[in-house]
């Protein structure tokens, strides 16, 4: 039997009214479906069931206001008893831990309803008092013995429990502000050998206990996606990231002096992405190994050059792809560009246009940064990435000279790419962009 | 520098969250309850940020969940012949009128992203209408134990939310020159208390000038960046 209880809908509210139960006795219910609504000073809440099974009783009547943590009614999973607790619904999920890699959970239960009544399956009904300890404290309640009426657990089993928890293992419960960082992930050195060890896997998340300090925020589904795919990546793919100095003067001095003029005639702005996005795809033609995939041990070669661009979102980040972006000069990729990132942020993009892509392309160098090892959007085998570009003084013809310069940063995939062909083709983006002889754009 | 619009794309990081803002203009209660129930799925799904959907009705009296019936104070027949429609919804309060001069706006936004905390979000509210008065030197205020904003003539906002999931949908009325001979065939929320509007409390701002306030306050008070779509 599982207790529903009057959820708390914010910090300072002590008690709900229960204006409709959506629900019969008697009545089955599915897990998340809404059961019951419940109303504070205007405000209408739907609350979804903590469990699928029948609704056996209702314990608090339409229109009665009872205080928070108050059982409204019980539901029977028509299983009998289950042998093991019920998860507590309303625990949280473990915040991301700054600097540590991002913990893979999502694939262990479905972020918990915020709503979700509280349940727990133990002896006996509960005080408020105790579940509030219980859930503050993170005390799995069928680990705890109650001495209570009927074997109830009462305040003092949970202060005799924690005392014990935190005499046998000190640092069993860390407020998760001082958990020690998950081990970083191993520094990819440029070349790396490739008898590296693999990383063990990570650990699953370490029970927390949060501190009044601390605020706890469900990931966002992109969230959790983004952290799936930069996980599943990492195991995937062996990293290595090689850097390029490339000169770009040339290419700005084109683009200072068409610049005004391409804005007028087109209607936006040209930068240097293009650019580097045409050489990228004559290399790829050059080293078709860096358009390809693994898949079990067959090289799938792409003869469409579909390329990613990052676009960086407020709360996350997004690949969309140009399709046949060989068939496109510097104008049309920079038309390409400006739109899938308008529509990247008013998220208007298409299921198609963010996959297929067959080698992605990440400019972090508008935020400054000079050079980054990006992870691999997979299944492809390469990213590039793309440095500022910053005027700096260079030694050409042993005379110092100001020149445009801009690192680019290729992370491969060392199972199926080795260092030197990585570096030939770098070196071949490098070269058309330093010797660019397009004179039609 | 590829300083154009990736980077503008990108400028978000570390940002405030992004409240889109919708201005649908004259809409009917059916048409945007339906909209906002769209929006709500695709919110809880993530599929799209915080809304914020402002509209004018046409004329119509709703009642919500806890609506007491005697506080409708015309029969059916009277509301036909006045070209007044009638609705029952699913948002707190009680019974309440909307129509033409009145700024209606439907905030769909997670509270999972700001305090989990319905009340909090209710006093919110009241203060973007609050600040929004105060620009067009009206002296809204709170009054305990009533939900909404106040006047020294009377009531000049109200309010009536519904959450699932902790999305918000339905959220506050302004009366911006609205006819209150219309509030004569209810008691609105079950109070019998008078209520005004911004151009009896001696402003001529137009419903365009108001959106454009409201929208700034709503973004200071719920630290949101407000993009009009």
């Amino acid at each position: 039997m599982i207790d529903v209880v009057m959820p708390q809908m914010g910090e300072s509210i002590v008690e709900g009214t229960l204006t409709k139960w959506l629900k019969k006795a008697g009545e089955h219910v599915e897990r998340d479906e809404p059961l019951f609504e419940i109303s504070t000073d205007k405000v209408d809440t739907e609350i979804p069931s903590p469990s699928a099974g029948t609704l056996q009783e209702i314990l608090v009547e339409e229109g009665k206001t009872v205080g928070i943590n108050t059982i409204v009614g019980r539901i029977a999973d028509g299983q009998g008893a289950p042998a093991s607790p019920v998860p507590a619904a309303a625990q949280p999920p473990a915040p991301p831990a700054p600097a540590a890699p991002p913990q893979p959970q999502a694939a262990s239960a479905p972020a918990p309803a915020p709503e979700a009544a509280i349940v727990e399956e133990t002896a006996g009904p509960l005080s408020p008092l105790v579940r509030k300890m219980a859930r503050e404290n993170n005390i799995d309640l069928a680990q705890v013995k109650g001495t209570g009426v009927g074997g109830r657990i009462t305040k003092l089993d949970l202060d005799n429990y924690l005392t014990q928890r935190s005499g046998a293992a000190p640092a069993a419960q860390p407020p998760a502000s001082f958990a020690p960082p998950a081990p970083p992930p191993p520094p990819v050195a440029v070349q790396a050998p490739v008898n590296v060890p693999l990383p063990p896997p990570p650990a699953p998340p370490a029970p927390m206990s949060y501190g009044a300090s601390t605020r706890i925020e469900p990931m966002s589904m992109m969230r959790q996606k983004i952290a799936e795919h930069m996980v599943f990546s990492k195991r995937t793919s062996a990293h290595v990231t090689t850097v390029h100095k490339v000169d770009m003067t040339r290419i700005a001095k084109l683009r200072e002096k068409v610049k005004s003029q391409f804005q007028a005639q087109h209607g936006f702005g040209l930068t240097f992405l293009p650019f580097v996005l045409r050489a990228t795809i004559t290399a790829l033609r050059q080293y078709p190994v860096l358009n390809a995939s693994i898949d079990g041990t067959n090289i799938i070669y792409h003869r469409d050059i579909n390329l990613g661009v990052a676009v960086a979102l407020e709360n996350g980040l997004i690949v969309p792809v140009i399709r046949n972006a060989d068939e496109k000069n510097v104008v049309g990729l920079q038309r390409a560009v400006v739109d899938l990132a308008a529509r990247a942020r008013s998220r208007q993009l298409r299921s198609d246009e963010v996959q297929a892509g067959t080698f992605s392309v990440t400019n972090f160098g508008s935020f400054g940064s000079v050079f980054a090892t990006p992870v691999i959007n997979q299944p492809q085998v390469g990213i590039l990435g793309v440095g500022s570009v910053d005027k700096e003084p260079v030694v050409v013809d042993d005379a110092i000279a100001i020149r445009s310069m801009c690192y680019l940063a290729l992370t491969f995939d060392h199972r199926l790419i080795d260092g030197a062909l990585a570096d030939q083709f770098t070196g071949k983006v490098k070269s058309v962009l330093q010797e660019w002889a397009e004179e039609v754009m | 520098m590829f300083e154009v619009e990736v980077a503008e794309a990108a400028a978000g990081w570390g940002r405030s969250p992004t409240c889109q803002i919708r201005d649908l203009g004259r809409i009917g209660y059916a048409e945007a309850f339906e909209l906002q129930r769209t929006l709500v799925e695709q919110r809880k799904r993530g599929e799209i940020a915080d809304q914020l959907v402002f509209v004018e009705h046409p004329h119509v009296v709703t009642m919500g969940r806890n609506g007491h019936a005697e506080n409708v104070l015309a029969s059916p027949e009277v509301f036909e012949r006045a070209g007044i429609e009638f609705h029952r919804t699913d948002r707190g309060g009680d019974v309440t009128y909307h129509g033409p001069g009145q700024i209606v706006g439907y905030p769909i936004f997670d509270l999972r992203e700001w305090k989990r905390d319905v009340v909090a979000y209710v006093r919110g509210i009241e203060q973007v209408l609050i600040d929004t008065l105060r620009a067009f030197g009206i002296e809204g205020r709170r009054v305990e134990g009533a939900t909404g904003v106040w006047t020294d003539q009377g009531k000049i906002s109200a309010i009536g939310v519904h959450i699932s999931r902790w999305v918000t949908s339905h959220g506050f009325a302004l009366n911006v020159d609205t006819d209150l001979n219309y509030f004569r065939y209810i008691v609105p929320c079950g109070l019998t208390k008078p209520v005004t509007s911004m151009l009896v409390a001696g402003s001529t701002a137009s419903r365009a000038e108001v959106i454009v306030e409201l929208k700034r306050s709503f973004g200071r008070v719920f630290n949101r960046y407000m993009e009009n779509l």
